[in-house]
């Protein structure tokens, strides 16, 4: 069993620079054609200051963490046992390349199901950015599978 | 882009649907540097064998990009106020991921609540989402 305790947990906060060319790699990756996401331009043409940051990679820009195994750790689970249950994203303001966005990730709740074979580990993570408005909050539900 | 409007959105309205195309393993390796979802379970077999697995298996975070896709291919970005989901199913290397969009709820504040859906070639349900969209 996860200890209840850490239900609350603050994790560090860290800071991240969106870079033009992760926006290109990652709209590569999902297939993304819509030029506004690769080309400036085009961005501009549609109104962003600069390339947008797409709905979720947010997530991933959570992943550029000092140590992203940092929850992990602390809960001490292993990468074998994780499923991803839920993802949400609640958005407030757009995110552009140029853009240094702030995480300020916490567990939120830590529960179980089927008499404790799953676990489930709530994550919520608030993104500002350097005006410090508030871009986004995202939640992450994450499985623990025992056995 | 013809962006819908309000008005002429009824309830039970489709968005187009998105085909993602087939996740292979190349699919898997570039989502893994480009995400920086680094978790090897997605791109090391040996790995994914140590965890009891036959073989890897894809990021949910891909297909839901995938969901994203559907819903900025319907209305601009910054009209999503939210995007949520459930990951259902694993999404197997060979699966090809077809998205769709239904227009569950028209809301106050020329909202609209969108179901939202990820699947396979077989029909089986991979993700199952929503999100909220304001409408010009």
């Amino acid at each position: 069993m996860i200890d209840r305790r850490h239900i609350g947990h603050v994790l560090p906060a860290f800071t991240v620079p969106v870079e033009a060319g992760r926006l290109r790699f990652f709209a590569k990756a999902t297939g993304n054609t819509d030029p506004i996401y690769t080309d400036e331009a085009a961005a501009r043409d549609a109104g962003h200051l600069n390339l947008p940051v797409p709905p979720t990679f947010l997530f991933c820009l959570e992943m550029d963490q000092p140590n992203p195994a940092a929850l992990r750790e602390l809960l001490g689970i292993d990468y074998r046992s994780l499923l991803h249950g839920e993802q949400h994203f609640r958005y407030h303001a757009l995110a552009h390349a140029g853009d240094r966005l702030r995480f300020e990730p916490r567990v939120a709740d830590i529960y179980d199901r089927k008499g404790g074979a799953l676990e489930f580990v709530v994550r919520e993570t608030r993104v500002t950015n350097q005006d410090g408005a508030l871009v986004a909050d995202l939640t992450c539900v994450t499985v623990v599978r025992h056995g | 882009m013809d962006e819908p409007r309000y008005d002429d959105v009824q309830v039970g309205d489709t968005l187009p649907e998105l085909d993602a195309g087939t996740v292979n393993r190349l699919t898997l390796a570039l989502y893994c540097g480009a995400s920086g979802d680094h978790n090897p379970i997605h791109v090391d077999i040996d790995f994914a064998r140590s965890a009891g697995l036959d073989d890897v298996f894809a990021h949910g975070m891909l297909s839901m990009a995938y969901l994203a896709r559907l819903v900025t291919g319907w209305v601009p970005q910054r009209a999503i106020l939210s995007l949520s989901t459930r990951f259902v199913a694993i999404t197997h290397v060979g699966d090809r991921i077809a998205c769709a969009g239904t227009v569950l709820e028209k809301l106050s504040q020329r909202r609209v609540r969108l179901a939202l859906t990820a699947r396979d070639q077989s029909g089986i349900v991979k993700l199952s989402g929503e999100a909220i969209v304001e409408l010009a």
